[in-house]
């Protein structure tokens, strides 16, 4: 089976795991390492349910292979989570705005639109607009909210992060 | 009333009570939506259990086949592959769906895998499992078969030519309906216009993000399903085809990554069920996106011919349609959503000589099945094409000719049925209009802006024939905090944490304090599949009826303690308490901390006193829809229990010269009687309008003789986040609902409109009615080709 072992440092912990050159990123951290908040919705990179950040930038878990991801941070969203599993604000901004409604997109969503709002303000842009935040998630799909919510949601957290 | 959010043009969650309600009418962000955004909610993927193997469904590549050979040896051999099973493995490989509850349909059976015969790309021929996936994929293309290519049918005008090939031996209609009322023929000839369109619609795809999945286990002999499914009921068909007890298999229903329909029939459950069987080990399976677009069911294509008469005035006369919905090749709920078309047929409009006709027939494309509006919404486009056509030939503005035909509390409808609740789909028309605001100007040259309109009646529970029921058990626990049990399955639409709501608002639990444990076949009452927009009605009821029994129940307990009349008694934030004499109907705010609470008990003191009484604090309710019947001869009699009514209303801009459709504004208004949860409501219309206009502009799940020609997302085009403006909701109250408190259904309604809407404001932009769904580019520049060459005619 061709396996060998890896090291791959997921939310800051570190794991060894025994991978085939060819198993994607996705397939590691849900079936290996039991990371349910990453997860197949097509397989090709275009709906975006498999979205983590690798060194704090979103990629589709589907497209990486595992040992890509070696040497490198990898954060999906339960590592957004404080000690006692407290929410990160952009979550409590999806929760209080209903930007859930099935779930499956959620993780997705929140580290997409994180990724945006943290590039704008290390560059020291103004906050992301409402055409700008559509622009960065067309590459993650929802069925179930019509969107209106989550950009409500992620306008909130900009309006947030840009007055701390 | 919800209010806009001037900065977002999204809605504000900060929504007032409705009523004299604490809990219901607030939007409080329930243990579902925590979980989720944490990440941490287990769908049906998400469960592994020690030696499971994995799963992978042999499917056929050919449209309509018969199987000359099969050849599992080489699969067999391979490695790893602990079972591969054909249909001499299947121990009843017969599928018998009553989708009318046998009142009209042919019966015709769908095997579980195919033994001699294919009839769509896709179906099932053989079931692997094997340590991996990867050996289970490999291990499905090592399965030979051999097929002889038959002719099939791909559209249902050939499916019913004289000396079409046959799908099924019995014949290629699957159902006819008929519902007749007065005289249509004459009042048509009668009538001082007529007019008369055809409308068609296409194959489309539900696309919940969350594809087929599931893992199964044997558990002290009890075969045991964890899958994404609608339906836990599915468990008595699986113990038919495993030929087992029914008591000996059970269904747990995951909270779903949407359903929208797709998972009301079965889809991994009867190919687990054989796996984890046969092999006595868990097995998980999972379709892949690929595999899920093109063998799982879809919505049924339509073709509508309508002819409309009216006076002068605009008041409508008759209404002849016929209706054509393509089923596929199995009849799965064909019967059902073609009943539903034709009930629905002639909308939210007084139609006095009314004669409808609907017909299911068989294919060899894709089977067609449940999707969110279930009939009823595709004719939207066609009565709504109606009434447009109409204004326009009697010069009548659009709304006026609407208003003039609009049902009303106490109407007939052509089926027979009284309508018994208010009808405020005027209110919904103006207030949806009203939303688009000051008129947009056209961005450049060569464009045009225009607005529509489209209103709907849509049903919210079962066809009434089938005397739904569904249960629901409470219980009050030693420490004050309750448990709710249902069978009702979740889509993510809320289903569960709105009977919180209901039971929170009855006993006075906080949200906090309750649990509530969903769609499990062995260990809760059932709740009958979430489908039909029929959930909040039915188990909301259970819910409701239960904890008010159970609060009679308790009341004189707690009045005993209290010294006063147990009707004199509020449940509330935890405690029991008198009614404050100065507000008996409208207790407003909690108690503000540091005031006495003396003169109450808590929840967990009543639950210790009615121990000490020997009173039980459980209880378990069943709630019964109300029943009646339907004759298919006569065409008349009892359809749905009630309807929910809405409009939504656009503004699009046309590119004359590329046929291109940008929607500037969208409006949707629905009356839901009363909101459980309005951000829950809100949410329900906006993703149910943005499903709607994917089905009106982009997704095609088009099939060329019998091959799917989309295989991936990037050839099937849902809307994503760039590609229309927000939806702006509006929620009308009516309170008139037959739901819990007043509540009407609003799960499938939303998506009905928006073809209707879009193509009214296609036409008014450029003078020609889009009358073929989608309506791509192609399409409308083919309109406004032919308007032109018309024009240079004339």
């Amino acid at each position: 089976m061709n396996k060998r072992q890896i090291m791959l440092t997921v939310n800051g912990r570190d794991h060894e795991v025994w991978v085939q050159p060819s198993q994607t990123l996705l397939d590691v951290l849900h079936d290996e390492l039991g990371l349910s908040d990453v997860r197949y919705g097509c397989g090709e990179g275009l709906c975006g349910t498999c979205t983590v950040l690798l060194d704090g930038e979103p990629v589709n878990g589907c497209l990486t292979l595992a040992v890509q991801a070696v040497g490198r941070q990898v954060t999906t969203m339960r590592g957004l989570l404080g000690p006692g599993d407290t929410l990160h604000p952009l979550q409590e901004c999806f929760l209080r705005r209903g930007a859930s409604q099935c779930g499956f997109c959620t993780p997705g969503m929140v580290l997409t639109s994180l990724d945006l709002v943290r590039r704008h303000r290390e560059q020291g842009r103004a906050r992301p607009s409402r055409e700008e935040i559509r622009y960065a998630l067309v590459g993650n799909l929802c069925r179930c909210t019509g969107y209106t919510k989550i950009l409500d949601a992620i306008e909130e957290y900009a309006d947030l992060a840009a007055g701390q | 009333m919800t209010t806009t959010d001037p900065r977002t043009g999204g809605q504000a969650t900060e929504l007032q009570p409705g009523g004299s309600y604490r809990v219901v009418g607030t939007s409080p962000a329930h243990h579902d939506f925590v979980d989720k955004v944490k990440g941490s909610l287990h769908y049906a993927a998400d469960w592994q259990l020690p030696g499971m193997l994995y799963g992978r469904v042999v499917r056929s590549p050919l449209p309509s086949a018969r199987i000359t050979g099969l050849d599992v040896a080489a699969a067999r051999a391979l490695p790893g592959v602990a079972a591969v099973l054909t249909a001499a493995d299947v121990p009843h490989n017969k599928i018998v769906e009553r989708a009318s509850g046998g009142l009209a349909e042919l019966e015709v059976t769908m095997p579980v895998l195919a033994q001699d015969r294919v009839r769509y790309f896709g179906e099932p021929v053989a079931v692997v499992a094997a340590a991996t996936q990867q050996l289970a994929d490999e291990a499905a293309e090592l399965v030979n078969v051999d097929y002889e290519e038959l002719p099939g049918v791909f559209d249902v005008e050939s499916a019913l030519a004289d000396g079409a090939p046959r799908v099924h031996e019995v014949g290629n209609t699957l159902v006819s309906w008929q519902i007749r009322c007065g005289d249509a023929a004459a009042a048509l000839a009668a009538a001082d216009v007529v007019v008369e369109a055809e409308y068609r619609t296409q194959h489309v795809e539900h696309a919940y993000l969350e594809p087929e999945a599931g893992v199964g286990w044997l558990e002290n002999g009890v075969l045991t399903l964890r899958v994404s499914t609608q339906v836990i009921e599915h468990a008595a068909t699986i113990a038919q085809i495993l030929r087992l007890p029914q008591s000996k298999v059970r269904v747990i229903a995951a909270y779903m990554g949407g359903g929208f329909g797709g998972k009301e029939d079965m889809t991994v459950e009867p190919f687990l069920a054989l796996l984890v069987w046969r092999t006595r080990q868990p097995v998980r399976m999972i379709w892949d996106r690929q595999e899920s677009l093109a063998a799982s069911t879809k919505r049924h294509p339509f073709i509508m011919r309508y002819r409309t008469g009216a006076s002068m005035d605009g008041t409508l006369t008759a209404q002849q349609v016929e209706i054509l919905g393509d089923a596929g090749p199995y009849p799965n709920l064909s019967p059902r959503v073609l009943f539903a078309a034709a009930a629905c047929a002639c909308g939210p409009y007084r139609v006095p000589n009314a004669s409808i006709s609907s017909s299911a027939v068989f294919t060899n494309n894709t089977p067609s099945s449940a999707f969110r509006g279930f009939g009823a919404m595709q004719v939207v486009y066609g009565y709504e094409g109606q009434m447009d056509r109409l204004a326009e030939r009697l010069g009548l503005s659009r709304t006026q000719v609407r208003e003039r035909n609009f049902l009303a509390k106490g109407d007939l409808l052509p089926t027979g049925d009284r309508l018994d609740t208010c009808v405020e789909i005027g209110q919904t028309m103006h207030r949806a209009l009203g939303m688009l605001g000051e008129p947009a100007r056209p961005s450049r040259p060569g464009k045009l802006v225009g607005r529509g309109l489209g209103c709907n009646r849509h049903p919210y529970g079962r066809t009434i024939w089938f005397r739904d029921r569904a249960s629901a058990w409470l219980s009050l626990q030693a420490d004050g905090t309750l448990l709710i049990r249902s069978g009702v399955t979740d889509l993510g639409a809320g289903q569960a944490a709105s009977l919180c709501q209901i039971a929170a608002e009855v006993l006075g639990a906080p949200l906090d304090d309750i649990s509530i444990y969903i769609g499990d076949s062995a260990l809760n009452p059932p709740a009958g599949g979430t489908f039909a927009t029929r959930q909040l009605y039915m188990s909301g009821n259970a819910v409701l009826n239960a904890a008010r029994e159970l609060r009679d129940r308790m009341a004189p307990v707690a009045a005993d303690l209290l010294g006063v009349a147990p009707a004199e008694l509020e449940f509330a934030d935890g405690r029991v308490r008198p009614v404050a004499p100065d507000a008996p109907d409208a207790p407003d705010a909690p108690d503000a901390p540091g005031v006495s609470t003396a003169a109450s008990i808590t929840l967990a003191e009543l639950a210790a006193a009615c121990d000490k009484r020997s009173i039980s604090t459980a209880h378990l309710s069943t709630w019964r829809a109300e029943a009646g019947s339907f004759d298919p001869r006569a065409g008349q009699g009892d359809t749905f229990p009630d309807y929910t009514y809405g409009t939504h209303a656009a503004e699009v801009e046309v590119d004359t010269e590329t046929g291109q459709v940008t929607v500037l504004r969208y409006a949707a208004c629905h009356d839901v009687g009363r909101a459980i949860n309005p951000m829950r409501v809100q949410g329900q219309i906006q993703g149910g309008a943005m499903q709607g206009l994917g089905y009106a502009l982009t997704e095609d799940m088009a099939l060329q003789d019998g091959h799917p020609q989309a295989a991936l997302f990037a050839d099937y085009l849902i809307p994503n986040a760039q590609d229309y403006p927000d939806v702006l909701v509006d929620i009308v109250e009516s309170g008139e609902g037959k739901g819990p408190l007043g509540a009407r259904g609003i799960g499938e309604p939303p998506i009905g409109n928006v073809a209707a809407t879009i193509a009214s404001a296609i036409a008014d932009a450029i003078g020609a009615r889009p009358d073929q769904l989608p309506m791509t580019p192609e399409r409308v520049l083919g309109l406004i080709d032919a308007a032109a060459s018309a024009g240079r005619r004339t």
